[in-house]
């Protein structure tokens, strides 16, 4: 029984999935009841394995190609697992039940949820997974769930698109990824975690080698936690239904990247190059998206936007060798983004699908609960003391203070501008006076909605506090009390002034204060792309056109018609139709004879 | 004294004369009395080689002239069909002359 609940954990949401997308497509409640169900179990189970240290679930080999190739199909169960299988499951209850109110209308709810079962399942097989060949399988899976999630209102257009910018740039960190995967079985012989990190010390001498394969690595990592330069789908992929951008785009699948990462850092820790670049991609990821963030004026897009930045701390994190302040960060940020894009959905729902700062305005009047959990979510985001957000934060920019400084700085520079963009919208959207018809009508969302806003508020208030989150892994602050001194108090005098300068600049404005097209654009970054996929394709269609135009059709194919044309015609002069020519070439052909059988 | 050279000489003049007519005149039958002329030219060399030279235990050698009677006979059966060709032809087209048959020029 014991080595039975593990994978009770997976297959209860594929067996939902399952069920609902062959038998009960038609009911749509019914079919909402069985994915909740499924996740409650996977999230009960995942409780019990948590408590109890010793389970161990029985692997079976999935591909056995003796003595190259060996997949087995199996659970790792370690502490970092474990925890984040209930992170997962966990938060995924939460938002199953949100998703009852908010697609309480919607057409498609069964396949929503059908969806949904399929994705919890593809995650915690990430989660679970213990070598890259099951990691790689689930991964993909996760981006094709993603892919049906974000396109669910098919119908429209922006939603299509996105879906398949989501899935398309993912699918290139793949490609990276792949590779990785497959330079590392060829090294080492395995794709089993634990049989390849006692093998790692052994690439002593080819440093390159080891940050390409490092770098391939996470390249994965780049597309699904999206990281500069693939962070374009991240933002589209607020077209989704928005308990699908808060379990997938924050708190679950983005960081399964992370976690990836953590799972792995004994190749990417085996490289200082590899490692440094990692923190740099981190680094700027965050800088960046923050900077956007400034300057958007969809509450889903400035949403979208603080998930980058905080992955690029994750990220940031993990090349500073600290895995421990990526996953707490990780941790936190699961609950304070989740909980900000279900309060988001709220007000966006109950505003009847309203989603421009600036046609909202005094809405902690009308939605007080959405107001006090959203406010609690922005200040754990900010990193405001005392909630878990200024705890995880501060861990990493304390990593970064003590190993990389120009990091350092950046990372404060971001926590200032975070201060900024979070209170810039809390200020727009709650306070001031309703700027639309739609916000001078909005009602309190129901209780299916609310409760979860509650519970993940006190998860953000509480998370990160010594007491709690002891229980979940090793803190980085206590590990390192040294740095305890000069690092918050200059974090919190960057929150101090990220907050004053927002409330200056915005307080009772019913427009923007600022325009920096630059940042409007999100640095043209899309039309880049656009331009530099649009002269690819041109260039490569003019090399075939050519090549069809003038290699085949004139050369080959008109060459070779043309050549037997032309020796055709050079021999036909033969045939003159007399009969005495002939006799003629017959009689030197005789004399020729002679020649050569007597004279030689 | 009269030579095998002086023979094959005359052989060769008479085998050239025919070789000559076959591709030079235009009327069919001298066509094949030359060709007729090459065969004959070619049994005069035959027999002559015969006549002058005599086998090892002295006697003359008369293989070649045996081949004469069976190149005559093979000269007597292709005439007979040309002439039955040449027959068809002119019934076909109502001439004789070679340059009018040029249904296998290009």
């Amino acid at each position: 029984m014991n080595s039975f609940y593990p994978w009770l954990i997976l297959l209860a949401p594929f067996a939902s999935a399952t069920v609902i997308t062959l038998f009960t497509l038609r009911w749509k409640s019914l079919s909402g009841a069985i994915s909740i169900g499924a996740v409650l179990i996977s999230f009960c189970c995942s409780c019990v394995i948590f408590s109890q240290s010793a389970t161990s679930a029985p692997e079976f080999v999935w591909l056995d190609l003796k003595p190259i190739f060996r997949v087995p199909f199996g659970l790792t169960l370690d502490q970092l697992s474990r925890t984040m299988a209930v992170l997962v499951s966990g938060v995924g209850a939460l938002i199953h039940i949100y998703s009852l109110g908010y697609m309480r209308d919607d057409e498609g709810k069964s396949r929503y949820f059908a969806a949904l079962s399929l994705f919890m399942f593809a995650m915690l097989g990430i989660v679970f997974a213990n070598n890259f060949v099951m990691l790689f399988i689930f991964w993909e899976l996760v981006g094709f769930t993603s892919y049906v999630l974000i396109g669910h209102w098919f119908f429209r257009d922006a939603a299509a698109d996105a879906a398949n910018k989501a899935f398309i740039t993912t699918r290139i960190g793949d490609f990276g990824f792949m590779t990785g995967i497959l330079m590392i079985w060829m090294t080492t012989g395995s794709v089993v975690f634990a049989e390849i990190a006692p093998r790692m010390p052994t690439f002593g001498g080819h440093g390159t080698f080891v940050a390409i394969v490092a770098l391939l690595v996470f390249c994965g990592a780049v597309g699904k936690s999206a990281q500069f330069p693939l962070h374009i789908w991240l933002p589209d992929a607020m077209e989704g239904p928005t308990p699908v951008s808060a379990l997938i785009h924050a708190a679950t699948m983005v960081a399964a990247g992370v976690y990836m990462l953590v799972r792995v850092a004994f190749i990417i820790q085996a490289s200082q190059t590899a490692l440094l670049v990692v923190a740099w991609i981190g680094t700027i990821t965050a800088v960046m998206a923050a900077l956007i963030a400034t300057q958007q004026d969809d509450i889903k897009r400035i949403l979208a936007y603080s998930t980058l930045s905080q992955l690029g701390y994750m990220v940031m994190a993990v090349g500073l060798a600290s895995n421990d302040a990526a996953m707490f960060h990780l941790f936190t940020h699961a609950f304070f983004k989740a909980l900000l894009f279900l309060a988001a959905g709220s007000v966006i729902v109950m505003l009847h699908h309203e989603q421009n700062i600036w046609k909202m305005g005094g809405l902690r009047r009308r939605l007080p609960i959405t107001f006090a959990t959203f406010g609690a979510g922005a200040l754990a985001l900010i990193g405001c003391p005392p909630f878990s957000g200024f705890f995880s934060k501060d861990a990493i920019i304390a990593v970064a203070y003590e190993r990389n400084p120009p990091i350092f700085v950046v990372a404060l520079f971001t926590a200032f501008l975070t201060a900024f963009y979070v209170i810039r919208m809390l200020v727009t959207v709650f306070f001031g006076n309703p700027r639309s018809d739609s916000a001078r009508e909005g009602r309190e969302s129901p209780p299916v909605m609310t409760m979860p806003l509650i519970v993940l508020a006190i998860l953000a208030t509480l998370g990160g506090f010594a007491f709690f989150a002891r229980k979940f892994l090793t803190l980085p602050t206590e590990k390192t009390p040294n740095a305890f001194g000069v690092v918050p108090v200059l974090a919190i005098i960057a929150l101090i002034l990220g907050v004053g300068l927002a409330i200056a600049l915005y307080r009772g404005r019913a427009t923007e204060a600022v325009e920096v097209e630059l940042l409007r654009r999100k640095f043209y970054f899309d039309e880049f792309y656009g331009w530099l996929i649009y002269w690819t394709q041109e260039l490569l269609a003019r090399v075939a056109a050519f090549i069809d135009r003038w290699v085949i059709d004139a050369g080959a194919v008109g060459g070779s018609s043309r050549g037997t044309w032309g020796i055709g015609a050079l021999l036909r002069l033969i045939q003159v139709g007399n009969l005495q020519a002939y006799a003629f070439l017959f009689g030197l052909g005789v004399v020729a004879l002679i020649y050569f059988a007597v004279m030689r | 004294m009269i030579t095998l050279g002086d023979y094959l000489v005359v052989s060769a003049i008479l085998f050239t004369i025919g070789f000559a007519g076959v591709m030079l005149r235009r009327n069919l039958i001298v066509i094949l009395m030359s060709l007729e002329l090459m065969l004959n030219a070619a049994n005069l060399s035959l027999v002559a080689f015969s006549r002058f030279r005599v086998g090892a235990n002295g006697l003359p050698d008369y293989n070649a002239q045996v081949f004469v009677f069976f190149v005559i006979t093979v000269a007597a059966a292709e005439v007979a069909v040309g002439l039955a060709l040449l027959v068809a032809l002119y019934r076909a087209r109502q001439t004789t002359d070679v340059d009018d048959i040029t249904s296998l020029k290009f």
